[in-house]
């Protein structure tokens, strides 16, 4: 779906800011709202750039920097940190070579915290794009990943 | 037509899904047909059962036994000695079976939960309309519609006695009430299925595993207020919750059962599902609404209270799903019915996670005022490994830390308030002794602290005070007197903040502090070791 298409599905109604960046932001290649789209958006509602940039940046389920293929986010509420999840995250860290919000230079992979994914008997968990992956351990990292780099290749 | 002999269910959720369920199913279906028996085993999905971390979950029907951890390659052997042979495969059987997602079945055991809003999950088939009709579904709509008035409606609420299942526990029979009384040419009911508490997915659960059910609740109390729009705000991170939903909407419109002229009524109702975008504070329903308009979600200023300025400033309802979904079955059983599950002042049922160090993690529906050891020691099987309990963070991150002493605490709204805890969410997450409280409070600050939204000082600041605070208790930095600034700050942010968000880090911080002094006090020692505080 190109973004003037997006606009029309949703009409010029200002509700809808939200439900528009989130498919704005599905259909961009590199997952993210560029500045071009939040203007775009800001245009088509008749809202200003400001605004539309205050509730971009107040969610954090939408980013302004480009991201990988895989968006891996890894939970740190309570449940999962009681868990283990800080040793899960340091994993992360080392096998990608980037830290928390940042974009390995293949282009594969960003990695995000989160707060709750609502998978708590898994714990420790974290998410990679839509599929939810549990009962982690640093040495399940490294396969997760490697199996993600396989199935992009 | 043939009636199948066998019913093989598949719980899919979250964790079933990751464990590769479908292609279980899959192959299932592939041998049923080599066999010969697809006529005969009748294969169905299903929502979540309430048990996790025990990979690829199966239950086969009439014999009600629940399988776990089953791989591909253990399909012949099932499908040879239990479908065709009558034996089941003692081998897969899931473990132990905790008593906590027994439900209608003697395995002989000894407990059983009282299911009223997960009485279909699990059972019946999410995203099949007549599933859920079968099992008596949208006859208390019916009922509503061609036998009650609206103040009748909402006079059956009010006697059953049914309060806020999202942590404040106002009587939802007032709000409703108060809701069709407001002035307003427009009204509108909105569902609150912004899940955020950490460690709570009970309303995923209802969403996923019986969507009909708050479908029906959400179009009786539209009728009972006098709204002819709802919406329903779920989480942006519920991508599973939000298709069986708009399925169930889709399915309802075909059905009649939303749109105009109601099973052929007057009342006309319209349900819309939106999708937030990560942000914890839209749990707050003034928060929640402002983001339904689109816009930042910041609280609003209270009062006025939503059920007179509520979505675009007209008269609003907001319920929590397990609230609305308690509301079919109290209209078609009655008040009095309700009444007799539970406490006197808080009756019904109450669905909680229990989670962390016990032996079943997972989610159980049981009557209002079941003490926290029973949940704990009983339905979560007790601490893993053979530990030690320790104490319990009840309620979600906005919850008390509960130690040993008070484990014999009923778990209702009223009960815990004489503890100055809460119910909230119905979250137990459960620590054994291994566990550093230090650590456990930094990672409900550390939350706080990202999820405060900025929009009044005390909050904002706040919580990166304390969380710097909580940093040097960690590092070995700290004296008693930054344990009283924590508690003194705290009772400040609960003073002057604007919305509950910044009101109730009193509740951890105090409750962690108090419980646990000595081992705050411990880690002023330099020479202090704590692996979970990294030094």
């Amino acid at each position: 779906m190109t973004r003037e298409e997006i606009f029309k599905k949703y009409g010029k109604s200002k509700d809808n800011l939200l439900y528009i960046m989130h498919d704005v932001q599905d259909n961009n290649p590199r997952h993210y709202l560029s500045e071009e789209d939040l203007k775009e958006v800001a245009n088509w509602l008749g809202l200003s750039y400001s605004y539309v940039h205050g509730v971009a940046t107040f969610y954090s389920m939408y980013s302004l920097k480009p991201r990988g293929k895989y968006i891996i986010r890894v939970c740190e509420s309570p449940t999962c940190h009681l868990m283990g999840s800080s040793d899960i995250i340091l994993e992360l860290v080392k096998h990608l070579g980037v830290g928390i919000g940042e974009t390995t230079k293949d282009e594969l992979f960003t990695l995000e915290l989160t707060s709750c994914i609502g998978v708590c008997g898994v714990a420790p968990a974290m998410m990679i794009n839509n599929e939810a992956y549990g009962n982690l351990t640093p040495e399940r990292i490294a396969q997760i990943i490697e199996e993600k780099r396989r199935e992009a290749r | 037509m043939t009636i199948p002999r066998m019913h093989v269910l598949f719980p899919f959720d979250p964790d079933t899904l990751l464990s590769g369920v479908k292609e279980f199913e899959a192959a299932l279906l592939k041998e049923l047909k080599k066999r010969n028996l697809e006529n005969e085993v009748k294969v169905l999905e299903t929502g979540s059962i309430g048990v996790t971390g025990k990979g690829i979950l199966m239950v086969v029907y009439p014999e009600g036994v629940y399988y776990s951890n089953l791989k591909i390659s253990d399909i012949p052997r099932i499908v040879e000695e239990h479908f065709i042979k009558g034996r089941p495969v003692k081998e897969f059987f899931l473990g132990e079976v905790p008593a906590r997602f027994v439900k209608r079945e003697k395995l002989g055991l000894v407990r059983e939960q009282r299911r009223v809003v997960l009485e279909n999950a699990g059972i019946i088939d999410p995203e099949n309309i007549e599933e859920y009709i079968a099992t008596g579904g949208y006859e208390a709509l019916e009922k509503v519609l061609t036998s009650m008035k609206p103040e009748e409606v909402i006079d059956e609420v009010k006697k059953s006695g049914l309060r806020g299942r999202g942590g404040a526990g106002f009587p939802t029979g007032l709000k409703w009430e108060l809701t069709r009384k407001a002035e307003g040419d427009e009204k509108y009911i909105i569902c609150n299925a912004d899940e955020g508490e950490p460690g709570t997915f009970k309303d995923r659960l209802i969403l996923e595993g019986d969507p009909h059910k708050l479908l029906e609740g959400m179009i009786i109390g539209g009728y009972a207020i006098g709204a002819s729009k709802g919406y329903i705000y779920v989480r942006g991170e519920y991508e599973l919750s939000i298709n069986r939903m708009q399925k169930a909407i889709d399915d309802a419109y075909k059905y009649n059962i939303l749109g105009k002229n109601i099973l052929g009524t007057d009342f006309s109702f319209d349900l819309e599902i939106k999708k937030g975008a990560g942000a914890y504070v839209c749990g707050e329903e003034t928060a929640l609404i402002e983001s339904l308009e689109g816009k930042r979600g910041q609280p609003r200023n209270k009062p006025p209270y939503p059920v007179t300025h509520g979505l675009w400033m007209k008269p609003t309802a907001v319920n929590n799903v397990e609230t609305i979904a308690n509301v079919p079955p109290i209209v078609m059983r009655g008040a009095e019915w309700f009444r007799k599950l539970g406490t006197e002042k808080c009756p019904g049922t109450k669905v909680f996670t229990i989670l962390g160090h016990v032996v079943y993690p997972g989610l159980i529906e049981v009557e209002m005022g079941t003490t926290l050891r029973d949940i704990i020691f009983n339905y979560g099987g007790g601490i893993k490994d053979g530990k030690k309990f320790k104490g319990a963070l009840v309620g979600g991150a906005a919850g008390v830390f509960v130690p040993q002493k008070l484990l014999d605490v009923k778990m209702d709204f009223d009960s815990l308030k004489e503890y100055k805890a809460v119910l909230g969410s119905g979250a137990i997450l459960v620590l054994n002794e291994d566990t550093c409280m230090v650590d456990m409070l930094f990672s409900i600050i550390r939350f706080f602290k990202h999820e405060s939204c900025g929009q009044c000082s005390p909050c904002r600041i706040g919580t990166y005070e304390l969380y710097t605070l909580i940093n040097k208790v960690r590092s070995g930095e700290a004296k008693e007197e930054d344990l009283e600034m924590m508690i003194g700050l705290s009772e400040v942010m609960n003073d002057s903040s604007f919305c509950p968000l910044g009101q109730s880090l009193i509740m951890p911080v105090k409750s962690a502090i108090e419980n646990f002094r000595e081992e705050f006090v411990a880690h002023f020692d330099k020479n202090y070791r704590c692996e979970k505080c990294r030094r």
